[in-house]
């Protein structure tokens, strides 16, 4: 039997060119961990609860109300009522929104300011570099709680200057993560090209150097969330974040202490919520990793 | 007639914590307009560090230039600002380099990054430049252009890199164009056709061009002018029919020996033995007496001058002209 191979088949180009961008080939590998895909869709359940909480419910989230003191779940409060008679299902509904505003915001500011200290000391080196870095070491030097507290003490207490301490207290964590990718990526030869064409130093860093060092900061970014939702939670529980009558979580519990044994649903929920989101955001981080990772492509 | 580019007594001194290494050590050429010329040399002669020392890109930390001048159009570029220099860079000067495929950003696609150079010096805007990179590949002979120029870089060969590579160098008209061993990285068909694609381009610009490499094929094929570099200085410079047929330098005629023929059947390669010496060892005498065949006394103790053993060649030797004349006996 004979088999003809054509070897040149003169077909016109049956290959498609499609624009693929590189988070595109990302996305399509993160939608392959079972893991991440569930993290992603507790982190989402509760992005769309926090949006859509005045629908959910139609009850105040703050308020007194002594004919309702400490009810156990029931069809009407499906998660019990506190101590003031508040409603903790709608209470945790709009805690969300507080729990992850503080936790998108909180990163997002240590990510800008430490991601931008991170690229100037590992760009530049040297004495600037020396600075930076031991403004680094000096505030890891801290407990994070305890540089929260005092920082919360000196701004005052309330949920935004939370938010603040939070920032500032992750911001070495970045700029560490930021500055040792730096170290590598400068040494790139592309970036050695793009010096060549004469580009500023401003327009090397923040469009050849930043872009090509952001992934790890991402994946930390996203855990990151998670632990600045706990420190939230352990500054409201000390009530150096939420003041009374905010739905904060970790202010919930701590205002339900005294009432583990006699109504625990109080503090079970709050609790369960504050577990769930993190457990979320923790999730969904690992997965980020593992799909952005050059090493395992 | 002036030349474009002037490199007198360039001396590129590396500070690190063994000491001083003089990888260039009172290095001096001349490029003239429309000329290509070849810097040839082993691993660790200083080519590399002179092209960086050119383009002011040394590792500032380290590498440092102490003494001499680099005239291109009569400005001294060592001492130009860094803002004066980064006009230069890109602009009048280009530099293609050795590996294709890590020299390009793997993050923006190959239209942005041929356009960047564009939009910096030649201001012009987003279509502009997309267009202009288009022409630019289809210069280099990339098929598919429209294409390839919303492609990212790891969607292409690396002889397509290396093409792209000097679409990007291309892009602004550069007076001069370095290219640090622009074929090395690549398989020999594509060196091919990337060494015919230069010569094309040499041919249709005025570019001239400094050829950085150490494989005197290439050389034989581009350039006009060889300049041969051992141990930070130079040792011989002449045409490349001079340098090729009657080399007056023993390590240049070492170099030529080593290149292996096909129509000889020998069992053994030929190379010159031993290494460049390390820079912090150098010997006192001629840097190449250890590893020549003909050193006498003298070569261990003196240095010799650059002598000029004929019209525009030179040769850093005490026995120049019975290299020379051995040569061309052979």
């Amino acid at each position: 039997m004979k088999t003809v191979i054509h070897p040149f088949s003169r077909k016109e180009n049956p290959v498609k060119f499609k624009k693929k961008s590189l988070w595109l080939e990302s996305w399509k590998r993160l939608k392959k961990q079972r893991a991440a895909m569930i993290g992603l869709s507790i982190v989402l359940f509760f992005v769309l609860l926090g949006f859509l909480s005045p629908i959910i419910t139609n009850q105040p989230y703050d308020g007194f109300n002594p004919e309702k003191t400490l009810i156990s779940p029931n069809s009407e409060h499906w998660f019990g009522t506190d101590d003031q008679g508040r409603d903790i299902f709608t209470r945790i509904i709009f805690g969300a929104r507080i729990s992850l505003w503080i936790g998108f915001f909180s990163v997002i500011g240590s990510i800008a300011v430490g991601a931008f200290l991170g690229l100037l000391a590992g760009y530049y080196g040297k004495w600037v570099d020396t600075i930076i870095s031991r403004f680094f070491d000096i505030m890891l030097a801290f407990p994070s709680i305890l540089l929260a507290i005092a920082i919360v003490s000196i701004l005052g207490p309330s949920l935004f200057n939370a938010l603040i301490a939070i920032a500032i207290i992750n911001i070495p964590t970045y700029g560490r993560l930021i500055r040792s990718r730096v170290l590598s990526v400068k040494e790139e030869e592309y970036i050695m090209a793009a010096k060549i064409t004469g580009m500023s130093d401003g327009r090397l860093i923040f469009g050849h150097i930043l872009p090509n060092s952001i992934t790890p900061i991402i994946v930390q970014g996203t855990l990151g969330v998670a632990t600045a939702i706990l420190e939230a939670a352990a500054l409201g529980f000390l009530g150096l974040g939420a003041q009374p009558g905010e739905p904060e979580w970790g202010k919930m519990l701590a205002d339900s202490r005294q009432f583990i044994t006699t109504a625990p649903w109080t503090l079970l929920f709050p609790g369960f919520a504050i577990m769930l989101v993190v457990l979320g955001f923790n999730m969904f981080g690992d997965g980020l990793r593992d799909a952005l990772d050059p090493k395992t492509k | 007639m002036k030349p474009l580019l002037s490199v007198q007594n360039l001396k590129t001194h590396f500070f690190t914590d063994n000491g001083v290494v003089p990888s260039v050590d009172g290095v001096s050429f001349t490029v003239n307009v429309g000329e290509t010329l070849g810097i040839v040399g082993e691993s660790g002669s200083g080519k590399s560090v002179t092209a960086l020392s050119i383009m002011q890109l040394l590792p500032s930390r380290k590498g440092k230039i102490v003494d001499g001048k680099i005239l291109f159009q009569d400005v001294d570029l060592s001492k130009l600002s860094d803002k004066k220099m980064r006009r230069i860079r890109g602009n009048e000067i280009a530099m293609i380099f050795q590996e294709p495929m890590t020299s390009l950003n793997p993050g923006y696609t190959i239209g942005n990054q041929i356009g960047e150079a564009l939009r910096l010096h030649m201001k012009m805007n987003r279509n502009e430049a997309e267009q202009r990179s288009i022409d630019l590949l289809k210069e280099v002979g990339i098929s598919r252009a429209e294409k390839i120029v919303r492609d990212y870089p790891h969607r292409l060969s690396g002889g397509m890199r290396q093409r792209v590579m000097i679409a990007m160098a291309l892009a602004c008209n550069p007076k001069l164009i370095i290219a640090d061993e622009p074929t090395t990285a690549l398989d020999v068909t594509i060196q091919a056709q990337i060494l015919e694609l230069i010569q094309k381009m040499k041919k249709d610009s005025s570019t001239s061009m400094i050829m950085i490499t150490h494989d005197l094929g290439v050389v034989s094929e581009v350039c006009e002018r060889v300049v041969v570099m051992y141990a930070g200085r130079v040792v011989e410079e002449a045409s490349v029919r001079t340098v090729l047929e009657s080399p007056s330098h023993p390590y240049t005629k070492g170099l030529i020996r080593s290149i292996p023929r096909l129509e000889q059947d020998v069992e053994w390669l030929e190379s010159i033995p031993g290494n460049v010496p390390i820079p912090s060892e150098m010997p006192t005498g001629c840097k190449f007496a250890s590893r020549c065949e003909i050193a006498t006394d003298q070569c261990m103790e003196e240095e010799p001058e650059l002598y000029e053993v004929g019209p525009g060649h030179i040769s850093r030797c005490f026995l120049a002209r019975e290299v020379k004349n051995a040569i061309t006996a052979t």
